[in-house]
């Protein structure tokens, strides 16, 4: 008897029964359920994803595992993740948002690394609606308490508005950890024999069948899923965390898991079929948070702050005395075996006793798609006409909360700690945390575009990574690898799986033009609200990792002397379609949206990493939300210098109107600062790298920012802008 | 000679290796990271208790680990006259465990605030402050929720009296102002110290801003803290 809730479809069933050659009872059932829920298996998407290219030089470990594993050389490797908790935060934001951080921390430990910066992606709907300022500071603090309190720092990030999120929140968590490379463990049993502990948190009743809960739509019924959500013991992680490292540096874990979505079920099944091994465990040795729990609920517990490592047998002793250190429960449970079948006991009887692949890989389920109507409607709008007041929109643009300094959010963040941080939030487009180990530093960098990847899913996801690299370069960082959270609709409606198919051949289009791999990635369907019928807009966000060789390359954005001259990189087209133009100024969301070029991405790379490595560069930012008149405005702002720049020699595409030039997204393009002395080498690099440059202007000491384009001038005041863009999401907050 | 510095772990501590970072690489002391458990004598030549969360910060910010066995310890060698430095979460546990008078409340917006501030070093009497000119200003980042000072009118002029405050939240020009206080400290108190001048508590984290590499403006004004015990202990003029 299938119990009722299961949401495995007839098919699969059926495909269970068969290949088992038996009824499954309730637990084995249960655990089918979770396994093979669209949130842990990508039953779905597995095809797409497939499609990404994951190997070069510097890859060690590749998607598949609990996180990725990048060399950077002299024996040293970066471990980066990604993850969202977009369901649980939409339900409960402080705890789903803590959880999230929680558990990507312990991805990272599961891999062998130390956790050494958090990064966070949120979307909401438009800050002036209440429930979305609510979700948005809750969700915050539930980031800071978790993050502050464990000390790794929260040091990038970034947050979008926008009608779609209003329900459905977007948290997507990633996170980096160092690791010695003679210490990285694998995510799988390696040796019959090994034993098999939990450590950390109690087992409990919470979280029951989360992986489920995140696997269907947000619906009136939702609210009573709350108990699908975990609360967060930071304190507990925090000893987890350096009880774990201690074990780990010492040299005694061999292979290591987070216990997280899908709770026991999923970590021992994943860890016996990806090493091709058996696993045989006893469950009444967990430590239980209460009494009377049944084999069924400790199987699908997703109770926080727990991990499964599995050593070998002759040092059990000395991991025993690392954890009583740290009056750390701990209970060991079972061993690897060569059956590949996961056998669960419960006080010496038999619960489960399941073929471990069968458990961890569900058949692919092959979606349709369909071309949404809305794209080629949208996409041919009548272009509004120019604003009269050209400096006003410009100080508008400003205060968009899309555009807005973000220091309310990432103040309440801890971004010192663990003394990295040389690129601080708001001082660059990517944050910068040196490693004194080899003497280097590493970029890292959260991006998305739901407006683009709306109007476009292929070029708009191609961008959003396009756009990560962009903001590795602009610190003077050389992109090495990447992460994708997919956060879309519901994947049976064929509109939305057009729209991530879309995404992902755009995505891999530019991944492998770039040469850069992905080594890890999540998938978040169901982001839709059921009372509307509506998804939200589909984005593909996207976390990076460059390495900066020298501390002498490492660049922020802000001005730094008069005199110095401005120059943009790329050229401009007519590619106001989804900008924030479009979206705050005229409440238009439509248009032609920008098409990335790899080609174009990869000049435009060369002249400012070269450029910054030469000492020609001094400053540097990424053209990006609000376009160019955006970003020479934010470069002005943290400089506190002005600027005067004529449109006239920004290079360009035939024919374009100021609105164009001014606030086009086009992509491959760079506002750089470089010195005076140094124009005919930077003009003599453009050529050999084949880059667009223009040089547009120069610093000034006169505290305005300064547009000319023919007879037109625009001229705003440096603290009228500096008003306009630091309190522009503020005033909807209120407080410090 | 051989300074041997103890920064003191507690559970949940997690500025404690950035503050044997600085001291081993930036300053160049024998600095040893000592478990709680394991700190079971005074014979050290200074200890330091990092920030981060003891216990969580479960039930009041440092409270449990002021109670804990280790602070047994850390009272003789208060007593002694040796160096006790609190920073953040150290400086809530040296006032919990009455070591340095008055409280730390929640910030006035409540919320955590981690951000770059200026303070004015107000006394030069302390171990901590010994070589730093009174009046300056120097440039730390602060990061806590728990953080504004709190002490009864009464025992704030006696504090002030006494020359107990160490350090105020100024402006960069070092004016003492509304404006410069970030989380409602009374007097914009962001540091303060015993009779004796031996035990020092501040909410800034001199560790983070003790390398130029990490400062926003160029600067490593938090190393002078460390510097100055240093040059007390050499002189052994405790």
């Amino acid at each position: 008897m299938i119990p009722e809730h299961v949401s495995l479809t007839e098919e699969e069933v059926k495909y269970i029964r068969e290949k088992l050659g038996r009824e499954p009872n309730f637990v084995e059932w249960g655990m089918f359920d979770v396994m093979w829920s669209e949130h842990i298996s990508y039953k779905s998407s597995k095809p797409l994803i497939k499609l990404l290219p994951t190997e070069s030089k510097y890859v060690i470990v590749g998607p598949g595992q609990d996180a990725g594993v990048i060399d950077i050389g002299d024996g040293y490797a970066i471990v980066l993740k990604i993850e969202s908790h977009n369901h649980p935060s939409a339900i409960d934001p402080y705890n789903g948002a803590a959880t999230g951080v929680g558990g990507i921390i312990r991805d990272i430990l599961a891999m062998g690394g130390k956790p050494i910066a958090l990064l966070d992606s949120l979307r909401f709907g438009p800050p002036s609606d209440p429930h979305c300022v609510w979700l948005l500071k809750n969700v915050v603090r539930g980031i800071a308490d978790y993050g502050n309190c464990i000390g790794v720092p929260t040091v990038a990030g970034e947050v979008e508005f926008d009608e779609s999120f209003r329900i459905n929140c977007l948290v997507n968590v990633g996170c980096v950890g160092l690791a010695r490379k003679d210490r990285i463990i694998p995510s799988k049993f390696i040796d019959v024999g090994d034993l098999i502990i939990v450590v950390g948190g109690s087992t409990g009743r919470d979280g029951i069948r989360g992986a489920s809960f995140a696997s269907k739509t947000l619906g009136p019924e939702s609210e009573s899923d709350r108990p699908a959500v975990q609360v967060g013991d930071p304190f507990t992680e925090k000893l987890l965390m350096d009880a774990v490292l201690e074990a780990i540096e010492a040299g005694y874990v061999k292979a290591a898991k987070d216990l997280g979505g899908g709770g026991l079920t999923c970590a021992i099944s994943e860890m016996a079929a990806d090493g091709d091994k058996g696993v045989e465990i006893e469950i009444s040795k967990l430590h239980l948070r209460e009494e009377g729990m049944t084999p069924y609920e400790i199987m699908l517990s997703e109770s926080q702050e727990r991990m499964l490592l599995s050593i070998d047998p002759r040092h059990l002793k000395n991991v025993e005395k690392i954890f009583k250190k740290y009056d750390l429960p701990y209970a060991v449970i079972g061993k690897v075996t060569d059956t590949k079948r996961v056998v669960v006991k419960f006080n010496g009887e038999i619960v489960v006793d399941l073929p471990a692949k069968l458990l961890a890989k569900a058949p692919v389920i092959r979606r349709r798609t369909k071309k949404p109507n809305y794209i080629d409607e949208l996409r041919n709008i009548k272009k509004p006409d120019i604003p009269e007041d050209l400096s006003d929109t410009l100080l508008k643009l400003l205060s968009s909360p899309n555009i807005a300094s973000k220091s309310w959010v990432y103040e309440q963040y801890d971004h010192e700690v663990g003394i990295r941080t040389v690129i601080k939030p708001g001082q660059g487009d990517a944050a910068v945390l040196r490693i004194p180990e080899i003497n280097k530093a590493v970029a890292i960098t959260i991006d998305g575009n739901s407006k683009h990847t709306y109007l476009d899913p292929y070029n708009g996801a191609a961008g959003s990574l396009a756009e990560a690299c962009r903001n590795l370069v602009s610190v003077g960082a050389k992109p090495l690898a990447f992460v994708d959270e997919a956060n879309f609709g519901n994947p049976e409606k064929p509109e939305v799986f057009w729209q991530f198919s879309q995404a992902f051949h755009g995505l891999s289009m530019m991944a492998r033009s770039l040469g850069i791999p992905c080594v890890g990635g999540k998938v978040s369907f169901y982001n839709e609200d059921e009372a509307t019928g509506t998804a939200v807009k589909p984005t593909m966000v996207i976390a990076a990792v460059g390495l900066i060789e020298s501390y002498e390359w490492i660049r922020t954005m802000d001005l730094k002397q008069e005199g110095n001259l401005i120059a943009v990189v790329g050229i401009t087209r007519n590619e106001l379609g989804g900008s924030e133009y479009y979206y705050w100024i005229h409440k238009i969301i439509g248009g032609r949206p920008p098409t990335a070029d790899p080609e174009l991405e990869k000049s435009s790379m060369r002249i400012v990493l070269e450029g910054i490595r030469r000492g020609y560069i001094v400053s540097a930012h990424d053209v990006s939300h609000g376009g160019l008149a955006v970003s020479i405005a934010e470069m002005a702002i943290k400089g506190n210098k002005g600027v005067i720049i004529d449109l006239d020699k920004v290079p360009r595409e035939k024919n374009l109107r100021i609105d164009e030039i001014m606030f086009s997204e086009s992509y491959a393009r760079y506002v750089i600062e470089i010195r005076r002395t140094t124009i005919n080498e930077i003009t003599r690099l453009a050529r050999e790298t084949g880059a667009f440059l223009g040089i547009i202007g120069e610093v000034t000491e006169d505290k305005s920012i300064r547009i000319l384009h023919k007879d037109r001038e625009i001229v705003i005041d440096l603290r009228d802008a500096r008003d306009a863009f630091e309190n522009g999401l503020r005033k909807y907050l209120g407080g410090v | 000679m051989n300074i041997r510095v103890a920064v003191l772990k507690f559970p949940g501590s997690n500025c404690d290796l950035d503050v044997v970072y600085v001291l081993r690489n930036v300053i160049g002391v024998d600095a040893r990271l000592v478990w709680h458990k394991e700190f079971n004598s005074s014979d050290w030549d200074a200890v330091i208790l990092p920030g981060g969360f003891s216990y969580g910060d479960y039930l009041r910010a440092g409270i449990i680990a002021a109670h804990s066995p280790a602070m047994k310890y850390v009272k003789e060698m208060a007593r002694e006259g040796k160096p006790v430095l609190g920073i953040c979460n150290g400086f809530q546990i040296l006032v919990e465990a009455g070591l340095l008078p008055g409280a730390l409340l929640p910030n006035d917006n409540l919320l955590f605030i981690c951000r770059w501030v200026n303070v004015r070093v107000e006394t030069n009497r302390t171990i901590f402050t010994r070589i730093i000119k009174k009046g300056s200003v120097l440039r730390m980042p602060i990061a806590h929720k728990e953080g504004r000072y709190y002490i009864d009118p009464k025992d704030l002029r006696e504090l002030e009296e006494n020359d107990q405050v160490v350090f105020r939240y100024s402006t960069e020009n070092g004016e003492i102002s509304d404006e410069a206080n970030p989380n409602g400290s009374i007097s914009n108190i962001a540091g303060i110290t015993n009779l004796e001048g031996n035990v020092v508590g501040l909410m800034p984290h001199p560790e983070r801003a003790s390398e130029r590499i990490l400062s926003p403006f160029g600067t490593d004004d938090g190393k002078l803290l460390f510097l100055s015990m240093v040059e007390t202990i050499k002189r052994g003029a405790l």
